[in-house]
């Protein structure tokens, strides 16, 4: 019965749903885990890589990319202010953040300034809502979340899904196990938060939601926003692998120490 | 002859215009306000070419009344358009465009403009207060798409006089009543030295609290 309504994006169902539009979301909430959580100075990204095994060539993945770092599955550089991280079908992913990057690029050409935060939400959600209305087309299946920051609202973090719907999150989480990750969110977040708490608070949640027993850079993206005091504009840093293996190295030690000191 | 003046100062920017609607040689009118009031924090003094006085010979086409072209001007037709657009920006979005953003967003209208068939003749001075870094910004603009952010501007013939004045007596930390002294200093050599000068200013003030008219 419900195929009648299946068929066509644009066609309420008797009981007022979109069914393609839920079945787009159903899609992501088997993606990788993606989540952010917003820290007083700074907004950390971390996100689940699913595409791995020994015979896949990482080789272009290992420098990044554009200077910025990168690792490339899951992480982009919108703007010099945004970080995306997306969940759901890559290649629907690669097509907004292509998008995401002109409508960016458009707005420093008109206004010489970075775009803000928002805006640049607003603008992919008015582009997915798009795809809702109009025939014969499938939505995006793809969240999407913005870390960035603009001189109106400093640090944000806002979340986008494949109806056109956006939100401003302190932490959030998107993709497999999103429920899971988002309770343990709700019940370690704190308000005033340093970076480096964030990224803790985001290795401790990745390693509870996670599949695998142990942390890798292999299966792990992280990505951090902050603001370069110096040259007054933010800086965005997508972790390199061997950087990523740094960083757990430096959360594991500091956990066996606790271990050894309660033993 | 039209001229507009703007200066910087501690927290606040002055911008200053005469009030005169001239048609050749016939001055048509003394109480014209050429300073828009863009935003809560945003002002924008024009100038230029008051209509195309040759309207029917360059657009023998346009559909508006030639007498009617022939006293609303270019520069009211592009302060209006600037006008709204950026009051457009603001119902948008709920913050209203950065000083700095709308300089470069009108620099860019101009540029556009003086590539298509009727080009705007137009001079602006932009003085705003941006809230984001606290801090009072002027630009001046011109009709080629020029934008420079500069601590005090000039327009017009006025600007043959004052800019040597503002170059000796500005003072980015003058306080309001000595960035007016200056103003005056500016306008009373301008009414000393030009042949046609103009007899009546407009001046406004923004800074923190808003934008405000001042009686000299």
């Amino acid at each position: 019965m419900a195929r009648r309504y299946d068929s066509r994006t644009t066609i309420f169902s008797p009981e007022g749903r979109l069914y393609q539009i839920e079945y787009a979301m159903e899609a992501i909430s088997h993606a990788g885990t993606v989540l952010g959580v917003l820290a007083k100075d700074g907004v950390v990204l971390a996100a689940e890589k699913r595409v791995t095994g020994k015979l896949l060539d990482l080789s272009s993945a290992k420098e990044g990319g554009g200077g910025y770092g990168g690792s490339g599955e899951k992480m982009f550089l919108i703007n010099s202010n945004v970080i995306g991280g997306v969940a759901g079908i890559t290649s629907d992913a690669n097509s907004l953040v292509n998008y995401a990057r002109s409508v960016a690029q458009r707005y420093l050409l008109q206004y010489n300034q970075d775009i803000p935060v928002e805006q640049l939400a607003q603008r992919l959600c008015d582009m997915k809502q798009g795809y809702t209305q109009y025939g014969g087309l499938r939505p995006f299946g793809v969240s999407i979340l913005y870390a960035g920051y603009d001189p109106h609202y400093r640090f944000q973090l806002y979340h986008s899904d494949p109806s056109g719907n956006y939100s401003g999150w302190k932490a959030t989480c998107i993709g497999a196990n999103n429920g899971t990750a988002q309770s343990l969110l709700k019940q370690e977040y704190k308000d005033d938060m340093s970076i480096d708490d964030a990224i803790k608070l985001v290795l401790k949640v990745m390693s509870r939601t996670m599949d695998s027993t142990t942390l890798g850079s292999e299966k792990l993206e992280i990505a951090v926003l902050t603001y370069d005091e110096a040259a007054k504009k933010p800086k965005a840093k997508i972790y390199k692998p061997i950087e990523i293996d740094g960083l757990l190295l430096m959360h594991e030690m500091s956990k066996k120490i606790e271990e050894a000191m309660k033993a | 002859m039209e001229t507009s003046f703007a200066l910087t100062g501690k927290g606040y920017v002055i911008v200053a215009a005469d009030t005169t609607a001239a048609r050749s040689i016939v001055k048509m009118k003394d109480d014209q306000d050429k300073i828009k009031e863009l935003g809560s924090h945003l002002l924008m003094a024009y100038s230029g070419e008051p209509g195309p006085s040759n309207a029917y010979i360059i657009m023998p086409t346009q559909p508006t009344d030639p007498l009617l072209s022939f006293y609303s001007g270019d520069t009211i037709q592009f302060a209006e358009y600037v006008e709204r657009n950026i009051r457009l920006y603001q119902i948008r979005h709920l913050y209203p465009l950065r000083p700095s953003a709308a300089a470069s967003w009108i620099r860019r209208s101009l540029a556009v403009s003086l590539r298509s068939r009727n080009a705007f003749t137009v001079n602006l001075l932009i003085g705003g207060y941006d809230l984001a870094d606290h801090k009072p910004t002027l630009y001046w603009i011109d009709y080629l798409g020029t934008v420079v952010e500069v601590p005090f501007a000039a327009h017009g013939y006025g600007s043959y006089f004052a800019l040597s004045l503002l170059d000796r007596y500005h003072n980015p930390d003058a306080t309001l009543e000595e960035g007016l002294a200056t103003l005056k200093r500016c306008i009373n050599e301008v009414s000393k030295r030009l042949v046609v000068s103009p007899d009546r200013y407009k001046v406004k003030v923004v800074d923190k609290d808003g934008v405000r008219e001042v009686e000299l």
